[in-house]
């Protein structure tokens, strides 16, 4: 699991760079685009999601401890959490949708930035869309793990499915973690505006 | 697959370090502190994510080649980011004795561009 969980760092490590040196040659568009995005929302999603990797961790506890029960109920509370934080995500994507912020012949954005500020939601609708993909595929691999735990497939000498899918949960954990300050914190203050 | 067993204390105690690091964020993000904005983000972005790797992913009770294999990815990660900036960041640094003028060499800005082929260029080549 670590191995592609390297794997997974490389690959969205790629998106990180193009984030960057488009940064570095549209400092004032980022600024501008990334001041529209909801920081209430953004902030309350990355609790959301530290919250959810609290109790993943509770889940992997509880199955190391051979407490089937409590395995279950964890990791409905970790699905919960992940499910508002892609709620959440839905409305944030739909406001774009309403704010002419999505690339493509309907994008709008006032200023001269307006080129620069496009590839700027590219980057953004990409590097989110991808972290969201990656949630709902860890849904689905939380679902499939809750349903043997509830089967009481899993004891304290193996319990290695629950183990690594909190290892990906985990990851995609920390994917958002630098997501949240590149894209909604960026230039908060001004320096460039 | 005998593993660690931390106690709920340790996770509450990373899980509250970790919201305080998002308030912290959300926080300085307001103050302007100049170019130290992006590092101090940063900063604490990689704060973070090293307590979820540690505790949540139990990688400070993994064995030396977990150990390794993590280290291994951000490693790689480092390479593949450092390299690239060293090159994009110095492009509009005076990189040898009696260049390009005043504008700068390599910036990509369009008064660059179109001044660099009136202005005279005796360092280039």
């Amino acid at each position: 699991m670590w191995l592609f969980l390297i794997t997974e760092v490389l690959f969205f490590g790629g998106l990180f760079l193009a984030y960057m040196l488009y940064r570095v040659w549209y400092p004032v568009a980022w600024a501008e685009a990334s001041r529209e995005l909801d920081i209430v929302l953004g902030a309350f999603n990355t609790a959301v999601l530290i919250g959810s990797s609290l109790t993943m961790a509770f889940a992997v506890r509880a199955a190391q401890t051979g407490k089937q029960r409590a395995t279950v109920v964890w990791i409905l509370l970790t699905m919960a959490l992940g499910l508002v934080f892609l709620i959440v995500k839905y409305f944030e994507y739909k406001e774009k949708f309403e704010h002419h912020h999505v690339p493509g012949p309907d994008f709008a954005f006032e200023g001269p930035q307006a080129g620069p500020a496009q590839i700027y939601f590219s980057l953004y609708f990409l590097m989110t869309g991808l972290h969201a993909t990656h949630m709902i595929i860890g849904f689905v691999i939380l679902a499939v793990i809750a349903w043997m735990a509830h089967k009481k497939r899993f004891s304290p000498e193996w319990y290695t499915p629950v183990e690594i899918s909190g290892l990906y949960w985990h990851f995609v954990d920390i994917v958002w973690i630098f997501l949240f300050p590149l894209l909604y914190l960026v230039d908060r203050a001004g320096h460039f505006a | 697959m005998a593993g660690h067993i931390s106690p709920k204390s340790t996770y509450y105690a990373v899980f509250a370090a970790l919201m305080v690091g998002t308030a912290i964020t959300v926080a300085v993000a307001f103050v302007n502190l100049g170019s130290f904005n992006f590092p101090v983000a940063i900063g604490i972005a990689i704060t973070k994510a090293t307590l979820v790797i540690l505790f949540f992913m139990h990688a400070k009770y993994s064995s030396k080649l977990t150990k390794l294999l993590v280290g291994t990815a951000f490693f790689f990660l480092l390479v593949l980011l450092t390299l690239t900036m060293t090159d994009y960041l110095s492009r509009g640094l005076k990189t040898y004795p009696g260049g390009a003028g005043g504008s700068g060499y390599g910036v990509r800005t369009p008064s660059a561009t179109g001044g660099a082929a009136a202005a005279p260029r005796e360092g280039a080549h």
